[in-house]
């Protein structure tokens, strides 16, 4: 049986979780995956509800991963009526294009993919995104509701530097301990390897 | 054993405060039972399992991150060094992802071919982790010798066909990279006709051997519904009794053309793995039998896949495969541009050892080199 389109999973997910604000992310490659982005207050009720719900019974949480949105500018030309002064002195109205920039801000993202062992169906898609990628890189962990996701936070924790709320153990895992930056992230800046920097010197 | 996890914490705190007998053994990173460089932080009482968490990274080189600063085509041959036995798996896996990414289709001949690599990768696989994992168990020598004389005939057909024995870099988006010869497939199939003597060989060394059975039956139990929840996947999960098999499931390739069972376990212990891969090789025979039989002439690669300079328009994709060791994932996010914007694995061997520690807890510090050996890790995949 297949899995029901995104569509129709917000709406089980809107009756079933009351209050949960679900959005449906559209997915423009040929693949066809659309995802569910989640709010975090529900999220964990969303999770158990897609988990233990008779017909969905998405009980395989395959996937966890970081992806990394930075901070971007957005540069548009915009047309706008500006008193402008003439050879003459006298001011008249003109249109005049000026360029405008809005920044906006980035946000670190943790995708799950989920499965049915049950049912063999999938994947449904969620997606959870943080306030922003400095000091607000909080989201709810979904350990508890699926313990797959373990060992795969802990490695978005440490590549991304999402913290996962609730989760039993949130320790680095690739990295060693006292490794301060976040590898995976788009702006990380590797330091100077000291090994091959020695050799030119020398 | 103590299976009640109440008991176990009382132990453990009560020893914390100094009263007992609790002793931390770091287990690794150079043990030779660790497959690879691993550590094992095991407390003690006795010689019992009151805690064990495993730590890993020591081979970490963010393959991730090399693989986004590349080209889509340049991260097939990083693919080979996850699981360095199956190289070819590995590169089905990415490139299936990337074949659902930007809608490439892929030819006939070249999904049989596909296939047969990837059966025989399977065979090899499992016909080294039994070898390793008697030879944990202390069959030293013996059972591992003959599984890699076996193994060696299948890297020797991988090194006729793509030039190499482990790193193959052989499968292309679109198609595999070179077609096979006649003499390659006759080779193949001589290969593939003794293959089941072999296992037979194989299976009546060690089956029925007592100290075999009194040290794997019963030893590391691992429950159904905890190998679903925790995501564990593969022969490890058939073992516990769970149907699925995503060559079943998602019919990738074209495995809905061949006839072949998903063998299942009943209690999940270390013996109910170690048979699991012991079927496994019989069934990959089956269907090697098969796809040798029906591979059709034709191009290996689709015209219009284009290896250099592929853009995939914006968007996601998620391609899955059954390698020998679980469920291999890719998770590609294009942003239009030459090189992935996210490109992440789902190791299988990382989130099979999720629970490594509930299969250990209350057994003996002995039993926890075969459980590990069982769980089937290679720690280029773990550490990637």
């Amino acid at each position: 049986m297949p899995l029901p389109s995104p569509e129709n999973i917000k709406a089980q997910i809107e009756a079933g979780v009351p209050g949960a604000s679900v959005t449906v992310i559209a997915n423009g490659s040929p693949s066809g995956q659309h995802s569910l982005l989640l709010d975090h207050a529900h999220a964990r009720a969303v999770a158990e509800f897609l988990r233990d719900d008779a017909e969905l019974r998405l009980d395989y949480c395959s996937l966890v991963t970081g992806v990394d949105w930075p901070d971007s500018e957005v540069t548009e030309k915009v047309k706008v009526k500006k008193l402008v002064a003439g050879p003459d002195g006298a001011e008249s109205e003109k249109e005049v294009e000026e360029v405008r920039k809005t920044k906006v801000p980035g946000y670190l993202e943790a995708v799950y993919h989920l499965f049915s062992m049950e049912k063999k169906h999938g994947p449904a898609i969620l997606r959870l995104r943080t306030a922003n990628r400095a000091d607000g890189t909080h989201l709810p962990s979904l350990t508890p509701v699926w313990r797959s996701a373990e060992f795969q936070e802990r490695e978005a924790f440490d590549l991304y530097g999402i913290v996962f709320d609730g989760h039993p153990d949130l320790r680095r895992i690739l990295m060693w301990d006292g490794f301060v930056d976040y590898p995976m992230r788009k702006d990380y800046v590797p330091p100077e390897d000291d090994i091959l920097v020695t050799g030119v010197k020398a | 054993m103590i299976t009640d996890v109440a008991e176990l914490e009382r132990i453990a705190v009560v020893n914390e405060d100094g009263l007992g007998d609790i002793m931390e053994v770091s287990m690794g990173p150079h043990h030779p039972s660790t497959h690879g460089v691993f550590r094992m932080d095991v407390r003690l009482e006795g010689e019992r399992v009151v805690r064990l968490k495993p730590v890993f990274g020591y081979l970490h080189r963010n393959h991730e991150k090399i693989a986004e600063h590349g080209a889509y085509l340049s991260a097939i041959p990083y693919t080979d060094r996850l699981d360095y036995l199956c190289s070819m798996t590995n590169n089905w896996g990415y490139v299936l992802a990337v074949e659902k990414l930007a809608g490439i289709a892929v030819p006939e001949r070249a999904e049989y071919i596909r296939v047969i690599v990837a059966e025989l990768t399977r065979f090899q696989n499992h016909a080294g982790l039994v070898g390793f994992l008697l030879q944990d168990m202390g069959a030293s020598g013996t059972p591992l010798m003959y599984a890699f004389r076996e193994r060696e005939k299948v890297l020797d057909l991988f090194e006729s066909l793509s030039g190499a024995r482990m790193m193959c870099n052989y499968m292309r988006f679109g198609g595999v990279r070179v077609d096979c010869s006649p003499a390659w497939l006759t080779e193949t199939r001589q290969l593939v006709g003794r293959l089941p003597g072999f296992v037979d060989e194989f299976e009546n060394l060690l089956r029925a051997n007592e100290i075999l059975m009194a040290r794997t039956q019963g030893t590391g139990v691992l429950p159904r519904e905890l190998a679903v929840n925790a995501g564990v996947t593969g022969p490890m999960l058939r073992a516990s009794g769970v149907n699925y098999d995503i060559r079943k499931v998602d019919k990738y390739g074209i495995y809905d053309r061949f006839s072949f069972r998903v063998p299942m376990g009943e209690h999940g212990d270390v013996y109910d793995r170690y048979m699991m891969r012991i079927l496994e090789m019989r069934e990959s025979v089956k269907i090697l039998e098969q796809a040798l039989r029906d591979i059709p002439a034709g191009p290996v690669m689709d015209a219009k896949a284009r290896l250099r300079g592929l853009r995939p328009k914006a968007g996601e994709a998620y391609g899955r495969i059954e390698s020998p060791k679980g469920e291999l994932g890719f998770y590609l996010i294009s942003d239009g541009s030459g090189n992935p914007y996210r490109y992440r694995v789902r190791p299988p061997s990382m989130i099979n050892l999720t629970i490594l520690e509930d299969m250990c807890l209350g057994e003996n510090i002995a039993d926890t080199v075969i459980i590990l050996g069982s769980v089937d890790i290679v720690l280029g995949e773990v550490d990637r």
